[in-house]
């Protein structure tokens, strides 16, 4: 289905990444948005709040970041389209609320714009140092969905996706911006209403009689419903059977958790979004993502210009993280190069993933800035030899 | 619509069964534990506040009284422990036609959960908090929470309470509510009348119920058991409707004031949010359409 | 004189002064010039953080024919200063053959750097005889449209009036021309002066 035209800003502009971001969840459908204020992620919620009283909903500022990332699914289960914004420490305060979204398979979208920490670090400055706390920051076994844009033009067009894969997997979404990419200006086009593609919510045909909130389709992700309806139906975040009654046992954790994990394994088979370039000859590959992936393609053509095969794997669906590519790779190739702005996280997926069959280095960077190309290039150079 | 009151069958061994998930029964709750007395009051509220059911939602906590939205059989929420309210703040402004009931305990709502009780209260957000106030985290094994009464001996307080406790209908009052009121388990008919009136209040509302927990609270502190708590409130309890809640502070065995203490009319969050747009953008203000739609 | 950023290599701008200049729009006006209204690439950032702090303020416009990569500014090709202390911190920065643009009632140069090219506007003077001093920012845009030939002035107005509110566009639309007209002056003058390289435009590099 396309987008409702009512929330769709068609035209070019010259936009910041958050504000990208904002006008992503309007044209993708989000009608609902909790919000605290936290820098660097502000904007895109002070844009919905100027946006949204004219396109029809609601924006609310909640008391503090646990509110927010309830609140919103709230309105999730009420039958809106629904996120929340924020970074570092927000996104720490929301950890809680990710695990619940993923046990009640809430489809919603987190965005944090992630700044330097640990704690309140460095506010208004650029780290990737939470691309982990996006898998593994909640207790427990579960599995989400996690997109790294590059500029203010993904943070549009990603956005979109981000809550199109929600609705598919019934998973909270992960738009794991960076301060700078977040915070750049550049020109942002905006298609026609009509030439973007929504992913309706999969509301149940069933009867309230036969209805089981947690029965799996084949792609073992369950219908919707929303309230008022006549279902009369049972969210929990306690483990729970099909009917969506806590069934604290051995065999209903196991199936319910395997499931919850299970369904996102399309994303490790041919689902996982990413940027190739240069990769048909490459000899070494800088794997990145969000902001260091600009950088990095500018290392390469440096490479490339000293007579250097390198290529560029850009990372855009960090979880699931793209594993299959990464072994196809590393069968063929000499060695990996991950910069990151963190001391080192998802290179040790690359370095999982690669099982020893190519050389890995990490160029970290504790954040606070970008790095410098040389930096990067220095690491290729290094690889190649 | 009342069709499911007029369900009811001839034969039902309990009036208050179509309100409740009976595929669910026995419930969790120990012998003599009052959250069930208040249940049956909520079903009878329900009953005869006519509200269509497929339009009432609960939303609860984390905690004994969390397991409330287990049982009813309604579109029901058992979220994260505090977080009832802001879920049910979101719940409720997405689909406004819902009547949304938080019911929980005392430590998850004022304890974990204060902040949102706080402010929901004073955005006046159409929400109805039930708290059931059996005066100690029961779930958990009996430790203190910020209604726990001085003196009290609990799990995490061997030696006796020392630190002050909230007095909730005056926190509720201060913070904003529509309506305030206090019962006790022993009060069913005023506290279901109480609900009912509630359940038709506009804006946000907050019932009390003072509820015993034999097995933790009063076997510590040598309070007997169900019965005796039952003759306590009878005992105890003062009924003063429009008493300043000030007064209404509780204490170990002192006096326990009941009756209704707040009903004011104050505009609700919608429509403070509608007045403001409509005055600010006139005709460009859109109302809200949150909801959904699936294709075709 | 050609123009157009498709001519134009990866160009680094710096602009900086007082919060409440307008620094930053200055900067968009120039980057949606260049992005929008001639099809070329802008990345705009702003600079947070101590630099931004003590009422200073400081955007960073990187211009080019190409995709642009690395999104921060380096060693700018073109610095605008409407203050002191924005001249103090970030003329050592200036490439050298770059190109320094700055308020001159604002900014007092004893030792102007060496190797670079230097114009002067009064733009608070002139936005004053506009009747507002607010727009003393689109006053150096249009200067910098004049000294610089780097972007079509026709683009720039356009990226003014898409940035300002419809009741101060022709406002703004005067302060660019009033702008335009002593850059062009100035340049004229200089060449007339017989010294023509002065006038020598980034257009070269492409």
């Amino acid at each position: 289905m396309h987008a409702d035209p009512k929330g769709v800003l068609t035209g070019v502009h010259f936009l910041d990444g958050d504000h990208a971001c904002c006008e992503g969840t309007l044209a993708a459908g989000a009608r609902f948005a909790a919000g605290y204020p936290i820098t660097p992620s502000t904007e895109v919620v002070e844009r919905f709040a100027w946006r949204i009283p004219t396109v029809g909903g609601i924006f609310i500022q909640m008391e503090d970041e646990l509110a927010a990332s309830i609140a919103l699914q709230g309105a999730v289960w009420g039958g809106a389209k629904a996120f929340t914004v924020t970074s570092g420490p927000g996104f720490s305060l929301m950890m809680e609320h990710i695990g619940y979204a993923a046990i009640t398979e809430t489809p919603c979208v987190f965005v944090n714009v992630q700044r330097g920490g640990p704690s309140t670090g460095l506010p208004t400055l650029p780290a990737q140092a939470d691309m982990m706390q996006a898998k593994w920051g909640s207790h427990g076994d579960y599995s989400i969905i996690a997109l790294c844009p590059n500029s203010p033009q993904e943070c549009f067009d990603l956005t979109v996706t981000g809550f199109n894969l929600a609705e598919e997997f019934r998973v909270p979404v992960m738009m794991m911006l960076d301060e700078c990419v977040g915070h750049m200006t550049e020109k942002v086009v905006i298609p026609e209403s009509d030439q973007i593609d929504i992913t309706p919510r999969r509301f149940t045909h069933e009867s309230p009689e036969t209805f089981r909130l947690f029965k799996p389709r084949e792609d073992l992700v369950p219908d919707m419903v929303k309230a008022g309806d006549g279902y009369k139906f049972h969210v929990t975040g306690l483990t729970h059977d099909e009917r969506g009654y806590p069934s604290m046992n051995v065999e209903t954790q196991d199936k319910l958790v395997r499931r919850m994990h299970d369904k996102l394994k399309p994303f490790s088979n041919g689902r996982a979004l990413f940027e190739a370039v240069d990769l048909e000859d490459a000899e070494v590959v800088v794997v990145s993502y969000g902001i260091t992936s600009r950088v990095a393609q500018r290392a390469t053509q440096l490479a490339r210009a000293k007579g250097i095969k390198a290529g560029i794997f850009r990372i855009i669906s960090a979880w699931p993280f793209p594993e299959q590519h990464i072994k196809e790779l590393a069968g063929r190739v000499k060695a990996f190069v991950v910069p990151e702005l963190n001391l080192g996280q998802m290179v040790h997926e690359v370095e999982r993933h690669t099982a020893g069959r190519a050389k890995v280095i990490s160029v970290p960077h504790a954040g606070g800035s970008v790095h410098k190309p040389e930096v990067i290039l220095n690491a290729i150079l290094e690889a190649a030899r | 619509m009342s069709e499911a009151i007029l369900d009811i069958p001839l034969d039902a061994g309990n009036p208050v069964e179509p309100f409740l998930r009976m595929d669910r029964m026995p419930h969790i709750w120990c012998p003599a534990c009052g959250i069930g007395t208040t249940v049956n009051c909520f079903a009878r509220a329900l009953e005869s506040s006519k509200l269509d059911l497929n339009k009432v939602a609960v939303v609860s906590g984390i905690g004994c009284t969390g397991r409330v939205a287990g049982y009813a059989n309604l579109d029901s929420f058992h979220t994260t422990h505090g977080r009832a309210i802001p879920f049910a703040t979101g719940l409720k402004l997405s689909n406004p036609e819902l009547q949304v009931v938080v019911y929980s305990g005392d430590g998850d709502l004022f304890a974990i959960g204060g902040n949102h009780f706080i402010h929901a209260a004073r955005r006046n957000m159409d929400i109805k908090v039930i708290c059931v106030n059996n005066l100690t985290y029961a779930m958990t094994g009996g430790q203190t929470g910020p209604a726990t009464p001085s003196e009290v001996i609990s799990a995490t307080s061997p030696y006796g309470v020392f630190e002050p406790s909230f007095n909730l209908v005056q926190l509720a009052e201060a913070a904003g509510a529509s309506y305030v009121a206090r019962w006790t388990t022993f009060h069913v008919k005023q506290l279901a009348r109480s609900m009912e009136e509630m359940l038709h209040k506009k804006g946000f509302c907050f019932i009390e119920v003072l509820s015993p927990c034999p097995t933790l609270y009063q076997r510590r502190n040598k309070m007997g058991d169900g019965l005796d708590a039952m003759k306590f409130y009878k005992q105890v309890s003062k009924v003063r409707n429009g008493a300043p809640t000030s007064e209404c502070s509780l204490s170990k065995a002192g006096e326990i004031v009941v009756g209704k203490f707040v009903d004011r009319d104050r505009p609700d969050y919608l429509e403070l949010l509608t007045h403001q747009m409509h005055a600010s953008l006139g005709n460009r203000y859109a109302d809200p359409e949150i909801t959904t739609c699936s294709e075709g | 004189m050609q123009r157009g950023i498709n001519k134009l290599g990866l160009t680094e701008i710096r602009i900086a002064g007082f919060g409440g200049q307008g620094v930053i729009l200055a900067a968009v006006v120039i980057g949606k010039a260049a992005a929008i209204f001639e099809g070329g690439y802008a990345t705009m950032t702003q600079s947070f953080g101590p630099e931004a702090r003590g009422g200073s303020s400081a955007a960073q416009v990187i211009l080019s024919g190409e995709p642009i990569l690395y999104p921060y500014v380096t060693q700018p090709d073109i610095l605008v200063v409407m203050s002191q202390e924005a001249y103090s911190v970030f003329s050592p920065q200036l490439k050298p053959g770059g190109i320094l643009i700055v308020e001159q009632e604002l900014v007092r140069i004893e030792h102007p750097p060496q190797g670079v090219r230097f114009y002067g506007v009064p733009a608070t003077r002139l936005a004053e005889e506009l009747g507002k001093k607010v727009v003393l920012n689109i006053v150096m845009v249009g200067f910098f449209a004049a000294v610089t030939h780097m972007l079509d002035p026709d683009s720039l107005r356009q990226a003014v009036a898409d940035s300002v509110p419809p009741a101060m566009q022709k406002l703004n639309l005067q302060a660019f021309d009033k702008g335009f007209e002593y850059g062009a002056e100035l340049v004229h003058r200089m060449s007339e002066g017989g010294d023509a390289e002065q006038v020598l435009t980034l257009e070269s590099e492409a």
